[in-house]
């Protein structure tokens, strides 16, 4: 059995800590979210590209380190830790991961390497409004390679170069490429619950677009990026959460309140023990992800579905009741925990909400029990 | 990041196996199914013990001169694995051998030692343990069983409460109040006693769930000598504080249906709207349960990750029981629900699942409770774990004997 980090994943998982400690503290990402014209914070998305974080799972003959799967979920553990205020998922999680699985030989030979040199930010643009998107009502179309059409909400759609879009061609739905600056491209930069994560609106008018995967595959390759990518978040969703333990302990063992701290109510105990009980349990199941992306294993549907669904709730949990021990200072802008409840939901939403996980969980454990 | 054995252990599990494979085959060939808490399961149960105990593979982890395995952790981890799998395994020595007897090493001159500690690993003899009581029971310390000492002996009156097995147990560990002018955790000492003594007394407690597996039991001038004493007199608290942290690794592992007997359940039962299964509300609770349910089972990994790696296990293992009992309580009455009216039938003949939901409805509550209540069990987590102080302590520096009492 040998089910947790090894010594040299917790090394790189220490080595990540300290590097964002350095390089980004609190002050990074509330210049981020305190001036409208940003989005992402440059000067850490080339600290990042440097540390070789961008390529640390492609492959080193498309110039990344070659690195495995639960190398990168230690990195995002601490990326989620950090609120780090980058396009790291979208580039990483989802454009990278993506064409590696998806891709083809041109493809990866194409883009891999610039996403390793920090030249191109992906985005993922799937979502036509409020509501779930699926086959019925998927409105995009690409017609002899040109895509047209309107996505909202496309996360880091704002920065991004790359998109990877899903769209029907000739009734059949797939998943294209499309150079975002590029012509027949138009985007609009839209106010979020999370400032720190850009979001747009990007409106397609003839783009030259590229398929991913198959032909009338464009649901089963989307759903198989999110497998990956929702191993990925879940990571990011545990640092948070983990954080967010840690600073409502921190508060509550230096406020006083009807003379005592107030770590030592039972009412405040009780919640910060609920806190690690649903923080383990997302821990254990997101191991299981990593296990599962790792080795490419058939598990990784339910394994991935299980570490999001996990995840999502240890983070929301934890964010919300963080607030609640800080009081009302919890409430103001300048106290940092409103950065974690921001930064919950955006992970919890940007791909599929948790109702999703839990209705692709049970059909999955459905196909297992009949086969 | 994997599942698989380092190549020790796998060759301990292999012979594991092998052992298993002939030795539980001529187990079951000889007593055939049995109802448990009988005569007859009682003494396949020790015949069991016996028979793994000159194999090494009882008390795994104790030297192989006491009648131990002389093996690792994660060596007795493996067995319990495969013990199971193969469909073997009694209960009636698990406080026995993972509290009671590990106190008796800790506290008890070697002759002591010499007499209990092998009779007990062969299961010849079983151990309980007596420490709550009507008044002493999340507060274990504001017991009341007094022992007043008379030469060179001591004599104890009181009662205990919930014990477990105590009426086919051989003997038990027993915290008693030996000082009541000092405060309640300072006048605590701690015995061992025979519990077949005349003066030992045990009753069937009627639970609400129908069943009568814990005991109250009753000392009536019970006389101990004072060589049965464990530990100093008046550090019965220390003692008790060794016995429980062996608690916290003998409990474990979670009893009845879980989402997979659901699920069939749910398949089978016509709902307000269709099938069961199909309906969006109980599909959401299906996912919680089956995400808390594996996470509880890959927690156990990490714990035996740690085990593997020769390393101390970290406190996650702590979260096990307030998840399992509170799903247990839940997903019991969603599916007495979903039977709808049927749902308040008991009968086994009768009830979906042989009753298994309705069973699990009425033994949740319990669960909940023994071992350290769901309120306990957050406050050990936030004290030990998280390192938040302790609640304030009203009686910590008064007499016992002053101290306010309710009912």
């Amino acid at each position: 059995m040998d089910f947790d980090y090894s010594d040299d994943q917790k090394f790189l998982k220490e080595e990540a800590r300290k590097f964002l400690a350095a390089h980004c503290d609190v002050g990074v990402v509330r210049g981020v979210l305190d001036n409208a014209d940003r989005s992402f914070d440059q000067k850490l998305w080339k600290g990042v590209t440097e540390q070789g974080w961008l390529g640390a799972c492609i492959p080193e003959e498309h110039g990344g380190l070659g690195l495995g799967r639960v190398e990168l979920c230690a990195i995002a553990e601490e990326l989620g830790r950090a609120v780090a205020p980058i396009p790291f998922a979208s580039t990483v999680y989802v454009l990278a991961e993506g064409l590696m699985a998806y891709g083809s030989d041109a493809q990866k030979a194409s883009i891999l390497p610039r996403i390793a040199a920090g030249e191109v930010i992906g985005c993922l643009a799937t979502s036509e409004g409020p509501g779930v998107v699926g086959p019925a009502t998927l409105q995009c179309r690409v017609e002899g390679g040109k895509l047209s059409g309107t996505k909202i909400p496309v996360t880091d759609g704002d920065v991004a170069d790359i998109a990877l879009v899903l769209a029907s061609e000739g009734g059949r739905p797939g998943l294209f490429l499309v150079d975002l600056k590029g012509a027949g491209v138009s985007r609009e930069t839209l106010k979020s619950l999370e400032p720190t994560r850009g979001v747009a609106k990007i409106a397609f008018d003839g783009a030259p677009a590229e398929r991913v995967g198959d032909a009338g595959a464009g649901f089963e390759v989307v759903q198989g990026i999110l497998d990956r990518a929702a191993v990925l978040l879940a990571f990011e969703q545990l640092g948070g959460a983990d954080r967010c333990l840690e600073m409502a302990k921190e508060y509550a063992l230096g406020r006083y309140a009807f003379g005592r701290v107030i770590a030592g109510y039972q009412a405040i105990k009780h919640k910060l023990a609920d806190m690690y009980v649903k923080n383990e349990v997302a821990r254990s199941n997101a191991y299981y992800g990593a296990w599962a992306l790792n080795d490419g294993a058939p598990e990784l549907p339910v394994a991935a579905s299980a570490a999001r669904i996990a995840a999502s709730e240890a983070f929301w949990f934890a964010s919300k009741e963080n607030i609640q021990v800080h009081g009302g200072m919890g409430f103001t802008w300048d106290v940092d925990c409103h950065l974690y409840y921001r930064r919950s939901r955006q992970l919890s939403l940007v791909a599929g909400a948790p109702k999703v996980w839990k209705e692709r969980l049970v059909a999955e454990l459905e196909k297992k029990n009949a086969a | 990041m994997d599942f698989n054995d380092s190549t020790e252990e796998a060759a301990y599990r292999e012979k594991a196996r092998a052992w298993l494979a002939e030795n539980a085959a001529a187990h079951r060939a000889k007593w055939g199914e049995l109802k448990p808490n009988t005569p007859e399961h009682m003494a396949a149960a020790k015949e069991w013990q016996a028979t793994k105990a000159s194999a090494g593979y009882a008390c795994i982890t104790w030297p192989a001169a006491i009648g131990g395995g002389g093996g690792t952790p994660i060596q007795s981890v493996i067995f319990g694995q495969e013990e199971t799998k193969a469909g073997l395994g009694y209960g009636y020595f698990t406080i026995g051998l993972g509290m009671c007897v590990p106190t008796v090493m800790a506290f008890s001159d070697g002759e002591t030692k010499k007499r209990f500690v092998s009779p007990a690993v062969r299961g010849e003899e079983i151990w309980c343990q007596l420490f709550s009581e009507p008044a002493g029971g999340s507060d274990v310390a504001a017991l009341r069983t007094r022992a007043v000492k008379d030469g060179d002996e001591w004599v104890i009156n009181g009662q205990k409460v919930w014990t477990t097995g105590a009426h086919y147990c051989d003997y038990g560990i027993l915290l008693t109040r030996t000082d009541p002018d000092v405060p309640k955790h300072k006048g605590l000492t701690m015995f061992w006693i025979d519990m077949k003594d005349p003066a030992v007394e045990c009753r069937p407690i009627h639970q609400m769930s129908g069943g009568r597996e814990f005991n109250e039991v009753y000392f009536t001038d019970l006389r101990v000598k004072d060589s049965q004493r464990l530990g100093e007199v008046g550090d019965g608290w220390k003692v008790a504080l060794v016995t429980l942290m062996n608690e916290r690794l003998a409990v474990g592992g979670s009893a009845g249906p879980n989402y997979r007997e659901i699920m069939k359940l749910a398949r089978e039962l016509a709902g307000p709207t269709g099938p069961s299964l199909k309906d969006q509300s109980f599909r959401e609770k299906l996912a919680d349960w089956y995400v808390q349910s594996e996470g509880l089972k890959f927690t156990r990994f990490r714990t035996m990750t740690a085990l593997s790696r020769g390393q101390t296990p970290g406190p996650e293992s702590s979260i096990g029981k307030i998840i399992s009992a509170n799903q247990l309580q839940e997903l019991a009455n969603t599916a007495v629900e979903m039977e709808d009216q049927y749902g308040i039938l008991s009968d086994p003949e009768v009830a979906p699942a042989e009753a298994a939901f309705q069973q699990s409805l009425m033994w949740a509550p319990g669960l909940r409770i023994a071992g350290g209540t769901d309120e306990i069990l957050k406050n050990i987590i936030a004290e030990r774990v998280l390192g938040l102080p302790g609640d304030v302590r009203v009686d910590k520096d008064v007499a016992f004997k002053d101290m306010p009492t309710g009912r």
